[in-house]
């Protein structure tokens, strides 16, 4: 079974406009997957994100999360359970004052027996690197260290997968390798589903599948190195390419034989001492 | 000269269990004209040391000298000295608070003692064009209602309609697209060529300090650790990373080429130009 | 910077009043402060101050925290104290023109001082050991009774939590914005009274349209975290009676017990 699926779904924001942020989308996430989806502003993909947790529903369509539909009102606590969803501003998703409270809040929702709840927030802190700052005041804590304890937070309901709208928008690059660092771990060792909303090439590399998102449609589905080498359709987007992928294929434009799967600079180094 | 600091410390909350020195000793001069730029890990001191340049901040020990003013003197005209100096504050949309955007310009305007309607208008207009928003029909809009994007351009233009002779930019690109970004970048360039301003950038793009700007200071732990053209500086990447920053990526391909014997000019400042630099050698390589 | 003094600052720790179940120390709190104003003798107040030292000593609380505390109100207390001492009828011992000090009215002003120092202490010495959200947990339990009368306690006690997460978050924006109006030329120094107060508006409006988006964008995280009210929520941090919390009873009573002697009786 797969584990989301999204089924010819579109979206408007309200009844008589004819703008649809959303349309005629047909995506499918499976388990355990680092699916990363990127897009210039507008092109609705925090619309997208809010559809995976049943906090809106398609206009048209049907979101289905591990055979649950979001239309579903009896089932939207279940999917919220099994979906949790990271938000781009660290401060407005944080309720108590104290790390491990606000961890707290989620299991607290959803009746668990405290002596159970206190086991989840411990290993949530320790999974995301925050055990040691449990008692600190939350808005003592760095950018970075907000979306952890946030995370944590959603990884204390023990998720089956966590969506990220564009967590480190509002970063600093410590607080943005903070929280690329803890995601990638959570999907590699505990096999928790990602999908990764950004507008930052560079936190996409350890994606599986990379879909960009342009005026409401996936224009583009593909691994990451296959995504980086339309250089073109991404410029056109106005979003970034890496470096090292723009360098390959502009020196094959120039003629100069490069292997154009090159995406770190180690690779380009030994590359092109090779050529030279 | 626009700006000297020296021996420049500042120490926040000074007598209580909370006191931090957030400057330790710090002296800089920044030239007429020159666009330079401030780069340091978050709590360096980047944000303390600029709010004195526009009296915002009054230094506990040293000086700093606008041009000519002296934030220290208690007799200073902080509306003079805010007449010379802009500051766009980091996410500057946060600031707006009038009905339209004629209004919300004029602001700052206003406040230095501008009255005359006619003239407020004109520079409104010049200042909405320099952010590439139309006067017509931007003018009577609620900013409330304008997208992130272009609410952020207003913003922008509230300080340039003052036509600052210094201005001042914390993380400009801060939350920003790559478009938006590219856009920001681009305008930067064109105002400092047009009006010749003394640009202060603080920024944690290390790729955005390398394109922009003339000089870069490089702070960590309330300290200028490092001064120089963005070339020079950005060769030290091991010393750089140590204190938490980045180099950027061409740039490191460049210094490790450089290390491995392979002769790419340093000089170079984009993607294209490295790209013609390596094609260059792989052609003197293939001669017979 | 404001962020650092958290209003009712709490110091975590682990002494016998850290650990005691909040709802005891509401109850005491708001004993204590209704017997504070029964007292009417020097020996009540030495007994007051006596009992207030043990606490301190037995929360480990730092001094200069108990001391920072009695700061924002130093104004108020100086002018309690001037006001006895000058308004209060009696035996005159100094007097200069119109204005006259009598015995009765220094010692008013001298007791009225100590009350509100003691009020002070006795308040802060809940809010530094007990953490904002076991404090909001009491009071949501002890205004459950109340729900009969439609008082929304649940309700109530998460306001109360979200306020006191956002309180340093939101002083340090109105600070951030002051600065941004400012570096436009707007001042929040001179002018009348009329003057200044819309010279606020370029610091209101903005705080509070960003209020908004918070809570907007608050509601949306904790819908995701599956928050629908108070039916059926668990605590992490249970409030239990122990063994500890009977004998705080106890030394509750006992202490009402003496303050209410030491009032009616002669000594």
């Amino acid at each position: 079974m797969n584990f989301i699926e999204v089924k010819n779904v579109s979206f408007r924001y309200s009844e008589d406009s004819e703008d649809f942020v959303i349309k005629d989308l047909n995506l499918v996430i499976k388990k355990g997957e680092f699916v990363a989806i990127i897009g210039p502003n507008g092109s609705g993909k925090s619309t997208l994100a809010k559809l995976f947790n049943a906090l809106m529903v398609p206009s048209r369509g049907d979101v289905i999360v591990k055979g649950m539909n979001t239309r579903d009102k009896d089932k939207i606590w279940d999917i919220r359970k099994t979906v949790g969803l990271v938000f781009q501003n660290p401060d407005n998703q944080l309720v108590a004052s104290i790390v491990e409270e606000d961890v707290a809040f989620g299991p607290e929702n959803l009746g668990i027996p405290p002596a159970e709840i206190r086991q989840r927030v411990e290993n949530a802190l320790k999974a995301v690197g925050m055990y040691n700052y449990k008692d600190f005041a939350v808005h003592l804590l760095s950018g970075g260290q907000k979306q952890r304890v946030a995370i944590a937070g959603l990884l204390a309901m023990l998720p089956e997968c966590i969506v990220l709208d564009e967590p480190t928008a509002m970063l600093d690059p410590v607080g943005r390798k903070e929280v690329i660092n803890t995601v990638t771990k959570l999907n590699r060792e505990k096999g928790i589903t990602v999908i990764y909303i950004t507008h930052f090439m560079d936190e996409t590399l350890a994606a599986d599948r990379i879909l960009v998102m342009d005026n409401g449609r996936i224009v583009l589905e593909d691994t990451p190195i296959n995504v980086f080498k339309r250089i073109e359709l991404l410029k056109g987007l106005n979003l970034d390419v890496p470096p090292m992928v723009e360098l390959a294929y502009l020196l094959n434009k120039e003629g100069v034989p490069v292997n154009q799967n090159i995406i770190t600079i180690d690779e380009m180094v030994n590359e092109i001492c090779q050529l030279l | 000269m626009s700006i000297v600091v020296k021996n420049l410390t500042f120490i926040y909350n000074e007598g209580s269990p909370f006191e931090t020195k957030a400057l330790d000793d710090v002296s800089m001069e920044i030239k007429e004209g020159e666009i330079v730029g401030i780069i340091g890990h978050t709590g360096s001191g980047k944000s303390t040391l600029v709010q004195h340049f526009n009296g915002l901040l009054r230094p506990t020990k040293g000086n700093v000298i606008i041009k000519g003013m002296d934030i220290s003197d208690k007799r200073i005209n902080l509306r003079e000295l805010r007449k010379k100096v802009g500051f766009i504050f980091q996410y500057p949309e946060y600031q707006i608070f009038e009905e339209t955007v004629l209004k919300e310009v004029s602001f700052g305007l206003k406040n230095i003692g501008m009255d005359d309607e006619r003239g407020l208008q004109e520079r409104v207009k010049e200042a909405l064009e320099l952010v590439d928003l139309d006067y017509e029909s931007f003018k009577d809009k609620s900013p409330f209602l304008l997208s992130g994007g272009e609410k952020r351009r207003v913003a922008i233009a509230s300080i340039l309609a003052m036509k600052p002779e210094i201005l001042i930019m914390d993380e400009p690109t801060a939350g920003l697209d790559p478009g938006g970004r590219n856009f920001i970048l681009s305008k930067i360039r064109e105002i400092h060529k047009k009006y010749s301003m003394t640009i202060v950038l603080v920024s944690h793009s290390m790729e955005e300090v390398y394109e922009l700007t003339d000089r870069v200071f490089v702070m960590d732990k309330g300290r200028i650790v490092m001064e120089g053209s963005p070339k020079i500086v950005f060769k030290n990447q091991e010393f750089l990373e140590s204190i938490g920053l980045g180099v950027p990526q061409v740039v490191q391909l460049v210094n490790r080429l450089r290390g491995k014997g392979i002769d790419v000019g340093d000089d170079v400042l984009s993607i294209y130009e490295l790209a013609k630099d390596i094609k260059r050698l792989y052609l003197r390589g293939r001669k017979p | 910077m404001i962020k650092n003094i958290t209003v009712g600052q709490y110091i975590p720790g682990d002494s016998f009043i850290h650990n005691l179940d909040p709802r005891i120390k509401i109850i005491f709190t708001a004993f204590f402060v209704i017997l504070l104003f029964m007292v009417n003798k020097l020996s009540g107040y030495i007994f007051i101050m006596a009992f207030l030292v043990l606490s301190i000593y037995i929360s480990r609380i730092p001094l200069k925290f108990v001391f920072r505390g009695l700061k924002p109100i130093v104004f108020i207390i100086f002018i309690t104290i001037l006001a006895n001492a000058l308004f209060t009828p009696g035996e005159v011992i100094w007097s200069y023109g119109i204005i006259s000090i009598t015995k009765e009215g220094l010692w008013s002003a001298l007791l009225m001082g100590l009350r509100l120092i003691f009020l002070i202490i006795g308040t802060s010495l809940l809010t530094f050991t007990t953490s904002p959200i076991m404090l909001t947990d009491g009071i949501e339990y002890l205004l459950k009774p109340f729900r009969r009368i439609g008082v929304p306690a649940h309700e109530i006690a998460m306001m109360m939590t979200i306020a006191l997460r956002f309180i340093p978050t939101l002083f340090e924006e109105t600070e951030k914005i002051m600065k941004a109006q400012m570096a436009r030329g707007a001042d929040f120094e001179s002018g009348n009274f009329i003057k200044r107060i819309k010279n606020l508006i370029p610091i209101l409006i903005p705080l509070f349209i960003n209020a908004f988006r918070r809570a907007d964008e608050l509601a949306l995280a904790m819908e995701s975290r599956c928050y629908r009210g108070g039916e059926n929520r668990t605590r992490m941090k249970e409030l239990k009676f122990t063994a500890k919390d009977i004998s705080a009873l106890l030394i509750m009573f006992a202490f009402a017990v003496v303050i209410i002697l030491n009032r009616f009786w002669k000594w």
